[in-house]
This record gives structure tokens, sequence and C-alpha cells, in this order.
């Protein structure tokens, strides 16, 4: 095709204007993946990518750390009881002489797998719970969303004491516990979710086009709901971290030799008149930055999977 | 005298991520007292800006970077923003577009506009009220003692609009300016409030800055205009002038694109090519260079600068089109003469295709969470017939809320008919079975009004594009593939744009995108629901062009509807107008254009605004006073009686039958119609000799 400039609509709005300009002109933006959109929304979040640090590092600091700093954590050496921060401890030790900065890894590793695994099951049912719901409608709808109802309306830290007294507490008991107390949040923010997506015109457009609900839930609502339902399991790692601290703090955490940052916490309480600030803050400490960490990285989530932000 | 509001040089940034966008970009002109200046141009092109600077209501990033403002021989671009708010609605009252997020909806609007008044005035609460109920009743809001302790939402749009502009005067500005204070209405209501502000411009002597991105409301409400493009004043002079002989290229080549006019002439429409320029780096001459069919060289290097030939007509071009002012040859004509446009074949109407008899939809009104109870219907189409045949455009028109979408998505399935037929090629489609349903459906298919909405936003435009044929097993994926790409080519998108996800495409292109989507299954039938309103003017050119040229290369049959009477009328070659779910009149577009014989008709043609100011300045009928009476219980008898200026008692207890008219196929549903009917000893309205 001739390339006469003034029968080039469009093309010339752009520097190299390519062969042939069709009537409709061309895309000015850059081709770019979704994925490489929502990084860059996601990037430009620096508090996120400070949180996004901060977890990368204490995964490492629980998993990888006791294979660098070792530690004895199984059992109890008495001579080292109390012992200030000193180049052999960094942050010295606790009453029973673990040393903390070990301790912390031991505690990181199970409030990080409880936490992790708890936002699991509760998003996993609590989304899938959701989304039938909101499908389904109507009657189902009704009876599904008063069970939730019924669940929110329980005080859930009352509910946890009771069944971490009835039961005794292991890290797999507490991951069930948490991911009961919490999944009908997940459960109707997705069923919230699902009930817009299922009246947008590009789902309408499938019927249009001849086909069934089950292609527009699984092609069209699904992939547009995901957004929602990664955003809320970052929310629920910091919240179920949060429950667990909590649990460890009245005493229902993960039994010794094992430990968990909440009890942490809790055991160090019992010194705070007697100068032993190292039982205290370390843990405290953790809790607080991991869980303001997942709910940075969180927020940026959210901007990252909003295709309108993406667009600018 | 001296103008009230002296701008020169105006400039206004604004900074974002990825630069400075150079919104209002040297802009100057002024408003004299009493005078109504029109800012016209599409969107982004800096009207709105313009009216936010002189406000100093500068969103976020931006910021004034040059020149001046005067009121009244004052500079307020530089006021702290204490001395601003003294001014802001004092002197300069301003309306926006939206009337319902402008006002507070936790406040009667009595109290809101005491607010405003006790802001500016020492006066007591009761006597700002006073003020409150006194404006409310200038700007013709019935029972006002009663409905000044009324809330926001319980009034209708218009009414609402009314409380803002009272709102706007309740200060007696000197200056008021309109953000495109009708968009959001309907066009009689649009007549109404542009009605208003005119005679309150009259009556109070103040001076109205209108924004608009419609050539129509400025062609009749405007004294002089500014042609606004990429953030610069491309023509201003006074508005017969401007509309006669607009000088500047963008001028003239918005004018073209108006379907209108094109209708009268039945010739093609012109579009403007590509889009406007990115404003974070304008391009170095001309703005309009790019899009300019007389550029030269010279426009891309060099700037031309604001300048006219006589006084009051100012133009930024090199090569002004039409005539000269001082008389010289005319290049307007030679292009044209030079270029003509391909002649249209006319469309080959054939056989019905489809055939809509007494359809009837009405939705329940419920209330309560959990137990829904129905307390009503609402009625959103009555008994509506009428048939399509094949290869026709059947225009469908009215005001929002009158059911016309509603049709639109019965006829592709969106919707079950609550009674009445929907035929297809002869066959009803209620009758098929769900499997042979989903099957046919291939052959209605149907191009939504918002484009963004429709497309999924994380699906690729070549996914999107191809899923109606995996929905309905079409050919291998290579096949589908090939016919994505061919699709593309017709509606004139680059084969790149399958890769691309539907955000990455301008409103235009994503329009087409729409279209194209529709035409995969090679439908007989499209059901174009308002597929251009949330364009601009020369975009919403190039889709109808489009769109005009498939029906003719692939025989499609449109059943197109929109609320814009002009857009209509170039399409259809039939027309039908609806009320409040009731057809009510048929026929052939010219005839129903030319001779409308129902009233509601007539009064729409009246209330929309033409771009042509001797026109529109002659127009002396009233359009269609009140506003649409609730679908929950429409009224009995004729549904338009409450609005109607023929209505008479038996309006009230018998509804008005269909009645033939002189025209094919031109039917009428009125006790006392515009026209005589054929073979009908109804008199009409001359041998009645009721005024209207």
């Amino acid at each position: 095709m001739a390339m006469v400039p003034h029968l080039d609509p469009g093309g010339m709005l752009i520097a190299e204007a390519p062969p042939e300009s069709p009537a409709g002109g061309q895309i000015q933006a850059k081709p770019r993946s979704l994925l490489r959109r929502g990084w860059e929304v996601f990037a430009e979040n620096k508090l996120a990518l400070v949180g996004l640090g901060f977890i990368i590092f204490i995964l490492l600091f629980s998993f990888v750390g006791p294979l660098i700093y070792k530690t004895q954590q199984v059992s109890v050496t008495t001579s080292n009881a109390y012992c200030t921060p000193s180049g052999q401890h960094l942050l010295g030790c606790d009453e029973l002489g673990y040393d903390i900065v070990g301790r912390l890894m031991v505690g990181g590793q199970s409030s990080l797998e409880v936490g992790l695994a708890a936002a699991f099951v509760s998003c996993l049912f609590g989304s899938i719970y959701g989304a039938a719901s909101g499908f389904a409608g109507g009657i189902v709808d009704s009876i599904l969303m008063r069970i939730v109802d019924a669940m929110l309306s329980i005080p859930f830290i009352f509910l946890l004491i009771i069944l971490a007294v009835l039961i005794h507490p292991s890290p797999l008991t507490l991951i069930g516990f948490i991911a009961i107390t919490y999944w009908p949040g997940p459960a109707r923010l997705v069923r919230g979710e699902t009930l817009s997506l299922r009246t947008r015109e590009y789902v309408q457009a499938v019927k249009v086009a001849g086909g069934r609900g089950s292609r527009a839930i699984l092609r069209h609502v699904m992939p547009n709901a995901i957004g929602v339902i990664i955003v809320q399991a970052t929310f629920a790692v910091a919240d179920s971290i949060l429950i667990l601290s909590g649990l460890g703090f009245l005493g229902f955490g993960i039994p010794l030799p094992s430990t968990d940052w909440g009890s942490m916490l809790s055991n160090g309480l019992n010194y705070m008149e007697d100068g032993y600030w190292w039982l205290i803050y370390p843990a405290g400490i953790m809790i607080i930055l991991t869980v303001v960490a997942f709910n940075f990285v969180g927020d940026a989530l959210r901007d990252a999977f909003e295709t309108r932000l993406q667009r600018r | 005298m001296a103008p009230l509001l002296e701008i020169s040089d105006l400039r206004t940034e604004i900074r974002l991520r990825e630069g400075v966008v150079h919104a209002v970009d040297g802009v100057s002109f002024s408003v004299e007292p009493g005078e109504t200046l029109g800012i016209v141009g599409e969107s982004g092109c800096g009207k709105t800006m313009t009216a936010l600077t002189i406000m100093n209501l500068l969103p976020t990033g931006g910021h004034i970077a040059g020149g001046s403002i005067k009121l009244d021989g004052q500079e307020i671009q530089n006021l702290s923003e204490d001395k601003m708010r003294s001014i802001r609605g004092n002197d300069i009252g301003m309306i926006f577009q939206d009337p319902l997020t402008s006002l507070n909806p936790t406040m009667t609007i009595g109290k809101q506009i005491a607010e405003a008044v006790s802001l500016h005035r020492e006066v007591s609460k009761d006597q700002a009220m006073d003020r409150a109920a006194e404006v409310l009743d200038l700007v013709g809001i019935p029972r006002v003692r009663e409905r000044i302790k009324d809330y926001p939402h319980q009034f209708s749009g218009g009414m609402r609009q009314r409380v803002m502009i009272a709102m706007a005067l309740a200060c007696e500005p000197k200056l008021l300016i309109a953000d495109e204070p009708t968009t959001a209405l309907d066009v009689t209501i649009q007549k109404q409030i542009l009605e208003l502000i005119d005679d309150l411009r009259l009556r109070l002597g103040m001076s109205v800055i209108l924004v608009t991105h419609d050539l129509g409301v400025i062609a009749g409400r405007a004294d002089r205009v500014a042609v606004m493009y990429a953030g610069k004043i491309a023509e201003i002079t006074d508005t017969e002038t401007l509309f006669a002989r607009p000088r500047h290229p963008y001028t003239e080549a918005l004018f073209q694109a108006l379907p209108d006019k094109a209708a009268d002439a039945g010739e093609r429409l012109y579009s403007i090519p590509g889009l406007p320029p990115d404003l974070v780096n304008p391009p170095k001459g001309c703005r309009f260079a790019a899009r300019c069919r007389y550029v030269t060289d010279r426009c891309r290097d060099e700037e031309p600068a604001l300048a006219g030939e006589v006084a009051g007509h100012e133009f930024r071009c090199f090569y002004p089109v039409g005539p000269s002012e001082r008389a010289q040859t005319s290049r307007l004509t030679q292009y044209s003469q030079s270029t003509p446009e391909p002649e249209l074949a006319g469309p080959r109407i054939g056989e019905e295709l489809l055939r809509v008899d007494n359809l009837v939809k009405n939705f329940p009104v419920t209330k309560g969470a959990v137990l829904q109870r129905r307390v009503g219907w609402l009625s959103a189409v009555a008994d509506v017939s009428f048939s399509i045949a094949k290869g026709e455009t059947f225009g469908l028109v009215g005001e929002s809320g009158c059911g016309k979408t509603t049709i639109g998505r019965l006829v592709v399935g969106l919707e079950t008919v609550t009674s009445g037929t929907i035929s297809f090629d002869g066959k009803d489609l209620a009758k098929s079975s769900a499997r042979q349903y989903r099957k046919e459906r291939r052959n209605i298919q149907l191009m939504f009004q918002d484009s963004y909405a429709s497309l999924d936003p994380r699906m690729r435009a070549g996914t999107l594009l191809r899923e109606p044929l995996v929905i309905q097993h079409i050919g291998s994926r290579r096949e589908q593939t090939q016919q994505v790409a061919e699709m593309l080519d017709k509606v004139g998108l680059p084969r790149s744009a399958a890769e691309r996800y539907p955000h990455e495409f301008s409103g235009g292109q994503r329009q087409r995108l729409g279209f194209a989507r529709a035409l995969m299954l090679s439908p007989q039938l499209i059901v174009a629901d308002e597929p251009v309103s949330a364009l601009d003017v020369s975009i919403q050119a190039q889709v109808l062009n489009m769109m005009k040229d498939l029906q003719h290369d692939l025989g499609l049959t449109y059943m197109f509807i929109s609320h814009d009477l002009g857009v209509v009328r170039y399409l259809s070659d039939r027309i039908g107008v609806m009320y409040l779910g009731k057809l009510i009149e048929v026929g052939p577009a010219e005839e129903v254009y030319l001779r409308p014989a129902h009233p509601y008709t007539k009064g729409l043609l009246d209330s929309a605004p033409l771009a042509d100011p001797e026109v529109e300045k002659a127009k002396v009928t009233e359009g269609v006073t009140g506003e649409l009476p609730s679908a929950i219980h429409p009224p009995s008898g004729c549904r338009f009686r409450t609005r109607c200026p023929r209505a008479q008692e038996i309006c009230v207890s018998v509804e008005p039958p269909m009645l033939p008219f002189a025209g094919e196929g031109h039917m009428a549903a009125c006790h006392f119609p515009l026209e005589s009917p054929i073979g009908s000893a109804i008199p009409s309205a001359t041998q009645a000799g009721t005024p209207y």
C-alpha cells in the first residue's frame, strides 16, 4: 500500500507509521501484558515494596535463619536463663535459657505457617461458598448467607478460647480454628463481587452469543473475581497471624518446645517489671511489622488488580 | 463597556505521573456583561479545564502556569483561597454536569441553598431560607414552600438541575458558568433547562459561559462561540458567523460530522480521522495538523496565531476554509468537487425479518430484603407491535425510561417476554427449544452501548472476538483466528489489535471492537443499543460510517436504539417513537421527521437542538412541558396525556388506537393527531383549529 500522507488517517499520530493504517487508527498504548502492568502499579507504591521486602526477609529469617544462626531450641539450658544481650546471644535469653533470636525464628516459622495455611483454607472455602451463593441467587443465596450471618454473630475470640480449651492446641488444630472463624468474611466479599460481576455487560454478551452460564462463570466471572480473592487472602494472612498471636497471648498458642510470637510476648509480660526488655519488644515488634507488611502488600495488590488504574 | 471577564494567554498545567498535561494552553477571550459565550469542543480539549481555572477549582496537581483572569478589571488568578471563596458563588456561579453528585444527599435543598446564601451575605437563618425559597421559585420549582424541606433524591433529574441553578443564582452572580448543564438530561428536559438559563440571564442581567460538546445547544443559546481544540482556541466569533462561515478546518469538519445535516442531503458523514493529540507532548506545529485534510508542511512546523481578517472573527489557521471575508476564492467547494464521496446504494429492503406482536414486559417492583414482597408492576413495554424488513434500519427513539432498551433486550433474549410474540424469519423465538434457541441466537446479535463495560477487561481482543465462535462450535482454532483477523480488517482495526486488551483502545476503537464481536457469528439482525452516544462527534461519524458501510457490504438489518434524533434520522429507513412503554408513532424516517402525527413526536423534534442558529433561534414552540410520569402507575388512556397540549377528556378514558397516515406504513396512536389520518373522520390539527 502506497504511503500517501494525507490518505493515512490516524497513522500520523505515531512516529513510525506502519505500512497500512486502518480506518480505526492505530493503537497508541504500548503492548504490555496484564501482569506487567499490574506490577508497574504495584511498584509505584513504595510502602508495598518495603512490605514485600520485609515479608521476604521474615520468611528467610524464620526458615533459612536457623541454618546460619544455630541455637539450642529443644532442650532447656537453665544456666543461660535471663542472660542479657551479648555477642553470643544477640537478644539475650528467656527464662528457660532459649536464645531469643533463635526463639523468634521458631516462633516465626509457626506463626507464618499457621497464618498462611489458615488464610489459604479460609479464603478457599469462603470464596467457593461465596461464589456459589452469588451464582445461585434466590432462596439458596438467602439460606447460605443467613448461615454466614449466624457465624459472624458468634464472638470469635470466645469461640476460639472454648475450642482451644476443649482440644489440645497444635499447629494443625489452630489452623482449623482460625479458618473456621475467618471464612465468613471472604465468603461475603466474594459473593458481593460475584453478584456485581454477574450483571456486567460482558457476561451478558456471552448469553447473547448463545453461551451457557457455566462458561460465563468460568471464563469471565472467576478471572475477574480472582483479584478480590488474592487481595483478601493477603489481608487474611495478616489477620490470621494476629489471631494466632492473640491466642498465644491468652495462653492457647503453640505448646513447648515450639512457640509462636504471641506466646513469646505473653511469656515476656510476666517479667515486665524486671527490666528484661528483650523478652517483650522483639516478639511484639515482629508481630506488628509482619502484619503491617502484609497489609501494605494487600493495599498495593488491590490497586494492581484494578484495571482502571493500569490504563493510565 | 468594559468586559466583565477578560482572560488573556491563560495556561493551566496538570502534573500527572507520565508528565505535565498542558490542559489549557494560551487561551484568551472576554465575556461582555449580559452576554452568553459558548465554549465547544470534543472531550479532552480543555473546555472544562478553562471553566475550572476561572473558578480556581483545579484538580490535584493542577495549577495556573501563566496568563491572567480579570473579573471586572480585577485580577483574580493569584488571589488567596480565602479571597477566592468570596468570589466563588458570589460573583461567579457554577453549574456542573451531574446534579445528583453535586447536591448533598443528607441535607434538604432549602438548607443547602440557604447555606450558600449565608456564606456570602450577613443574613439571619430565616432570611437565608426566604432567599432560598425566592430563587427556587425563580427557577420554576412548583409548590416551593412544601418542597424546600425535601431531599435531593425526592427530585427528578431535571428538577435537581433547577435546584443547582437556584443555588448558583442565590447570590446573584454577575457570571454564571454552566459546564455541560444538560448533558445528563433528556432532550425535552434539556430544552426546559436551557430556556430557563436564557430567561434568567435576561432577567438578572448576568453573563453566561456555556460549556458544551453539543453544537446544537450552542447554536440556539450563545451570542459568541469559542471552538476549542487540544487546549487552544481554534476559532472564536459570533454564533451566526461561525455556523454560516466557519474558517478553521476543525470547525468545518465538526459541522460536516453532524448527522442532522447529512441526513437532509442523504450524503455520507465526514469523519475526522485519527484522535486528538496527546497534551503531554503536544505536536510542534498546528495542533490539528495530524487530522486536517488541508495540511501542508508549514502546518507541521509552525504554529499559526489566532488572527482574523475582520474584527470579531479570529481563527488559528494558515489556510482558512470557506470564502475569505475579504472575498477570495473558495477552497471548500473546490475540495468537495474534486473528491466526491461515493454514492451509497439505497437499502435493498426485502421481506419481513423480525416481527414483534403485542409485546408486553412488566418488571415486578419488590420491597423488603429477605421476603421480597411484590408491591406492583413496572410497565416497561406495553403492547408494542412492529416489524423490520430484511436489509433495513429500524430506528427506535424516545427519552430515557421509555422502554426502548427493554425492547432491544427482549429481542436478543436477555429478558423474557411477559406476553406477546417475537418472531424471527417467520419462527416464534419463544417456541424453540433451549438448544435450538441457543443456535438461533447467532442470527440476532447485540451491540452494547458501553463498549468498555461489555468487553471483559482480562481478555485480549482476539480471544474476545473468538469467543462467539467457540461458543457456537464454528471452525477449528486456526479458522477462528483467521476469521478474527478478517473481521478486524472489516471494522478498520489493525490486525495486531488481537493481542491487545480492551483498555488499550480508544473509545471509538472499542466501539469498533464491540461491533466486530457482534458480527462474528454473521448475524442477520444487529440490535444496536445507543452505540455512539458515548462518543465525540468526530468519532461518532467514523463509527456511523462504518456501520453504514458494513450494512451495505454484508446485507445487515439494524434495529438502532438511540435518544439522539439526529443520529437515528441519519441511519434509519423507518423510525418508531416510544413514550412510556408505548410505541406511539411509526413510519418512514422522512415522513415522521417532516410530518409527525403525534404531538409527542413533534415535541421531541422541536426539543432536539439543531446546529443552525437561525432555525434554533426562530423556534417558538414549547417542546414538551412537564416530566415523564412513573411507569409503575402509568396514566390511564393515552399515556402522554399528562404532558400533551391537545389532551381532552377522551384521552383520559380511551387509549388511542394506531391510525394510518399518509406515507407508507406511517401510523400513530393519537385521538387528536397533527395530520389527518387516512379514511377517518377525526379532524386534524388544522381542521380543528387548535393552536399548537
